[in-house]
């Protein structure tokens, strides 16, 4: 009998179904149903990981998403995960964890010397300390604090699970399935309401599992499975567990995270690990509970203090028992039903309760289960290392000040219950105005800001019939006004014991002469002196307290210290919680996988892929590819063992002696139609566009309002009113954006149309000497001679029975064409100009090549064009026309603009004429100066020549104007080069443009 | 993320959106003289209100209509929204 704190019987566990697990290397056994945490208790094992800090030993505090210690790394299925609550991770058969935050071991760990030296460990320690010396920071400190530090180790591996994204709308998403949960949704679906009940365990029911009471002549437990089975059938309800309603964002989206598979050994075959809800509720009904807020008391960390709540759960949940002779410390009627329920099974726990004389039913039952009680009692400090041994403790004086005679019982737990605290992370996060409850010490919602209600305890309300009464008419009044339907719900009879009134007493004061450590935060080791400290140097707001102990910013944010060090704060300051007030409440409510959140935008998925209609044949024929934005681009052929210098190179240089094609559907292309098209150019291009004959096309460039270059390309009038505009790959969606806000709100009034036409056409740029007569093949009924398609000409056409465009137009410089056909025919244009080519020596050529090409004849692209450089800049200022007004031309006038020795393009080639010059680097005067150097320009990109078979670069260079000729120095300090270099025309090729007239 | 009602297709999600700046700044007329500092005001300068603000967005992925939004800058009310060429009361 290995679980030797396991019950004979009870719990909800499913005692048929043994599974094995791995802790720590050593094999153990629990029951389906468990938790990892549950499992290990039931085994004896309190000793799960070590604090942050002071690597103190940690046990089991919780018994949910509350938890601040058991944080384990997970290995499921040959994948490991950190930052995984023991509390909530479901056992599966061959489950294996990790302490974290140990090394060498949990048992062993040498961190805990920090234990030791904790007096030099105080609130600011890493401000004060880790600043001094500078140095040491990259190379001792940090590398240390990592090794030490730290909630897991994340995989470094591709995550092979899937995760999804589902997108969801509702009438009423309701958080929390416990009593209000459950009584809201039952209203809302009975009245016809979209329902989605959403509930972060892998039971329903909340706290009716662990409550004795009864509803509607039966037991909780039984009554909210009875609720649940009915809103299952029911077809407008969704009902969903191992789901945590995360985050409260706006215009009432939620999100919700559905752990679909963690609970499984393995994921089954297509399906996803955890599935990320966003779903837009018309009203959210927040019944997420409230959780139990600790005492404060010395050495209140060690392993086997834990909450009440948590220890009656993993009884009436688990069968196990968290200690055989329990110490149970209240302030209120909580803890006595964990005594009771102990009792129940046989085991005899006594009470301290901080109250004088308190009376109520549940005393009074414990009282006559012959259960001890000492009132006036507390804990003042736990003893043990490992695990909890005894405990010292005291009588406590009616003002809470004055400690009696520390008397040592001996117990195994201290189950600690010091009232609760409403959950109030989700109304918070929508932006309620929450308010501080007297009766309950704790913060509630107040004025919603969305449309949300709150409901049972995250409300405050702690009796079952006022929340079970209060949840029914919400579900029911919010649905109504949905869904118009008044179906009414006969109220149950409720059963429970009341309550008396908590005790406001929430920290033991030390005893004379004792220096115990008292916890606050128990993930971040924050102890109530490092907030006397940070109080001491002067922090006052509770938001700068929070920064500097760092207390609630630990992956459970606060959860069990938020209220207490309110608390505290208020006390040493003198004023009321209020005052203080909280921090605030930000999603996650709980740590989300990044896997979740990115969902199946991974790799190739993060981005639609385009390709153009030749994509096979590029991928047939060795085309080694590139992303240009979302398209797929052929960089290069590849032939033999050629890399992409060599065949960029070939490729480049057969356009320039014979004939190249290059796919150029990628770019941008915008049909314009409509009476007022010619005027609308007219204005967004700088040039003159209102006299453009049909038939012709026309290069321009357009401006942003502030002057600055946007875009260039060609636009050819096709018909009397019909435009083809062409954008570069990069702008097309910019482009069509910026004329259809024109367009709709700036000139209304102009009659065009615009629509992007970019998928519709296929384009191939046929360019080099032999190109004409190529053209002549493809298309023999055309005269497509100089005379006849001349230079920036258009023709309508026919290549084989289909229907294509031919526009002369050139971006390589050469004599050029540039041949569309509808998208379905591209495979079949491409083919024949490849195969009537041939003659011609016709090949493909790339991106790569096709950079070459245009730099090297000082064509401007993207990386001249790069939203810093006007007209003037890039020598397109012979395009800007004095007679009429356009886009951005009244900024052209500034005087940075127009000063005298303003940044121009111009070639650079290096003196050895060898040396490749990397883009991005600088220009400068004297390669020798002291740094920082004076940088006169920029390299914005670089080819080989293969006119001239040298490298050659284009530049924006400060006066560049009157710069040709000049010797300058090209550095590269991330490259490490520097190199002598000479200042030539931009237009290093054909500077009078003869070719492409040819 | 925000629910904007576009006055062509309805209720949709902010992610079919882009975000087009204040609404209430008008372009100077073509081939008007005007001032360096109208020229800037147009260009550059703009009030960042706390609070009701009047701004265009474009239905992007879907209709591609630019609208006018009234919006609360602090709170991310939704007061109204209005077709681009609308006029407001």
């Amino acid at each position: 009998m290995t679980q030797i704190f396991r019950l004979e019987n009870g719990g909800l566990i499913n005692r048929d179904k043994k599974l094995s697990f791995k802790f720590n290397g050593k094999t153990y056994y629990g029951y389906e149903g468990d938790t990892l945490a549950s499992a290990l208790i039931a085994n004896g094992v309190h000793l799960v990981g070590r604090s942050f800090k002071y690597h103190r030993p940690r046990g089991f505090f919780g018994a949910g998403v509350d938890e601040p210690y058991a944080i384990v790394q997970l290995y499921r299925n040959n994948e490991t995960e950190p930052n995984i609550k023991a509390t909530e991770q479901e056992l599966f058969e061959g489950l294996e964890a990790k302490s974290v935050n140990c090394w060498p071991s949990v048992n062993f760990d040498i961190g805990a010397i920090n234990n030791f030296l904790k007096i030099f460990l105080p609130a600011g320690f890493y401000y004060k300390t880790f600043m001094w010396p500078k140095s040491f920071w990259y190379r001792i400190y940090e590398p240390f604090i990592r090794k030490a530090a730290g909630l897991g180790v994340a995989s470094t591996k591709h995550d092979k699970e899937r995760y999804e994204h589902k997108y969801e709308y509702c009438d009423l998403l309701i958080a929390g399935s416990g009593p209000s949960g459950l009584a809201s949704a039952y209203a809302a679906a009975k009245n016809g309401a979209r329902v989605i009940l959403a509930e972060d365990k892998p039971r329903f029911g909340g706290s009716l599992l662990t409550s004795d009471v009864n509803i509607g002549n039966q037991s909780g437990k039984d009554w909210a499975n009875g609720i649940i089975a009915e809103l299952k059938e029911m077809p407008n309800v969704v009902v969903k567990n191992r789901s945590q309603v995360f985050g409260y964002y706006d215009h009432n989206m939620l999100v919700m995270s559905e752990k679909v598979s963690d609970h499984l050994p393995k994921t089954k075959k297509h399906h996803p690990k955890q599935r990320l809800w966003y779903i837009r509720a018309k009203e959210v009904l927040i019944s997420s509970g409230s959780i139990e807020r600790p005492i404060v008391f010395g050495n209140n960390d060690t392993p086997g203090v834990m909450l009440s709540s948590a220890a009656k759960e993993y009884l009436k949940v688990y069968g196990v028992l968290v200690g055989k002779n329990p110490l149970v410390f209240t302030n209120n009627d909580s803890g006595y039903e964990t005594a009771i329920e102990f009792k129940k099974n046989g085991i005899n726990p006594i009470i301290l309760d901080s109250r004088v004389n308190p009376q109520s039913e549940i005393i009074d039952e414990a009282i006559n289960l012959g259960i001890k009680i000492k009132f006036s009692y507390v804990v003042v400090a736990a003893q043990g290392y490992k695990k909890v041994r005894s405990a010292d403790i005291a009588k406590i004086s009616d003002n809470k000040k004055q400690l009696g005679t520390i008397e040592n019982i001996k117990c195994d737990c201290i189950c600690v219950s010091g009232f609760w605290t409403p959950t109030i992370h989700l109304a918070s996060q929508s932006g309620n105005k929450t308010k501080f409850k007297e009766e309950i010490d704790a913060f509630v919602p107040g004025t919603s800001k969305q449309n949300e209600t709150t409901l049972g305890a995250a409300n405050g309300i702690f009796t079952l019939e006022e929340t079970l009464k209060s949840s029914f008419t919400a579900g029911q009044d919010l649905s109504k006004k949905i869904t118009n339907k008044d179906n009414k719900i006969s109220f149950p009879n409720v059963v429970e014991k009341i309550s008396s009134q908590h005790d406001k007493f929430w920290c033991v004061p030390l005893p004379k002469g004792k220096n115990y450590k008292r916890f606050l935060d128990f993930q971040n080791d924050v102890a109530v002196s490092d907030i006397e400290i940070a109080l001491k140097e002067g922090y006052r707001s509770i938001e700068h307290v929070k920064r500097y102990t760092t207390l609630g910013m630990a992956t459970d944010q606060g959860k069990t210290s938020n209220l207490n060090g309110l608390q505290l704060v208020s006390d040493i300051e003198n004023k009321v919680v209020p005052a203080v007030g909280h921090t605030t409440f930000r999603p996650p409510y709980t740590p989300i996988s990044i896997g979740a959140i990115v969902g199946r935008e991974v790799g190739k998925h993060s981005k639609p892929t385009r390709k153009s209609p030749m994509h096979s044949w590029h991928e047939k024929n060795n085309a080694v590819f590139v992303d240009a934005g979302v398209w797929l681009r052929p960089r290069y052929y590849k032939q033999g063992n050629e890399n992409l210098f060599e065949a960029s190179k070939r490729e480049a240089k057969n356009v320039r002696t014979n004939v190249g094609v290059c796919d150029v559907t990628t770019l941008g292309k915008i049909d314009i139609k409509g009476p007022d098209a010619a005027e609308l150019l007219n204005r967004v291009y700088t040039n003159a566009w209102l006299k453009l004959p049909v038939g012709k096309a026309r290069y321009g460039v357009m401006l942003r309002e502030d002057g600055i270059v946007m875009d260039d390309g060609t636009t050819t009038r096709i018909s009397e009113n019909h435009y083809h505009m062409t954008t570069t790959t990069a702008q097309a969606a910019n482009v069509l954006s910026h004329l259809e806000y024109y367009l709709q709100v700036v000139w209304p009034e102009l009659n065009v149309n615009v629509v992007s036409t970019t998928e519709q056409w296929a384009g191939a740029a046929i360019a080099g000497p032999k190109s004409r007569k190529l053209l002549k093949k493809l298309f023999p009924n055309n005269d497509v001679s100089n005379e006849g398609l001349p230079f920036m000409g258009y023709k309508e056409s026919e290549l084989f029975g289909v229907k294509a465009r031919i526009f002369r137009i050139s971006f390589s410089g050469e004599l050029a064409y540039e041949v569309n056909v509808e998208s379905d025919n591209g495979q079949f244009m491409w083919e024949k100009i490849i195969e009537l080519g041939q003659e011609f020596q016709v090949q493909p050529y790339g991106t790569e090549a096709l950079s070459t090409l245009r730099i090297e004849m000082g064509h401007v692209a993207g990386s001249e064009l790069d939203g810093r450089t006007i007209s003037y800049d890039t020598s397109l200022e012979g395009l800007i026309s004095k007679k009429k007004d356009f886009i951005g031309k009244r900024s052209l006038n500034r005087e940075a603009f127009t000063s005298g020795d303003r940044q121009k393009i111009v070639g650079v080639v290096p003196l050895d004429k060898k040396t490749s010059i990397p883009e991005g680097s600088h220009l400068v005067r004297d390669a020798k100066a002291p740094l920082p150097n004076k940088k006169l320009g920029h390299i914005s990109a670089s080819c080989w020549s293969v006119e001239y078979d040298n490298p050659f670069s284009l530049a924006i260079l400060k006066d560049g104007k009157n710069m040709i000729g000049e010797k300058l120095f090209v550095m590269s300090p991330l490259k490490n080069k520097v190199i002598p270099v000479e200042i030539v025309s931009s237009h290093y090729v054909d500077p009078k443009g003869e070719r492409v007239r040819s | 993320m925000l629910h904007i009602k576009c006055p062509y297709c309805g209720m949709r999600s902010q992610n079919e959106f882009s975000y087009g700046g204040d609404a209430s700044v008008k372009r100077p007329e073509l081939n008007k003289e005007i001032s360096d500092e109208e020229w800037d005001n147009f260009v550059y300068n703009r009030k960042s209100p706390r609070g009701k603000h009047l701004e265009l967005w474009q239905h992007l992925s879907g209709c591609r209509q630019w609208i006018k939004v009234e919006r609360d800058t602090a709170t991310h009310e939704i007061f109204n929204t209005y077709k681009a060429d609308e006029e407001i009361s």
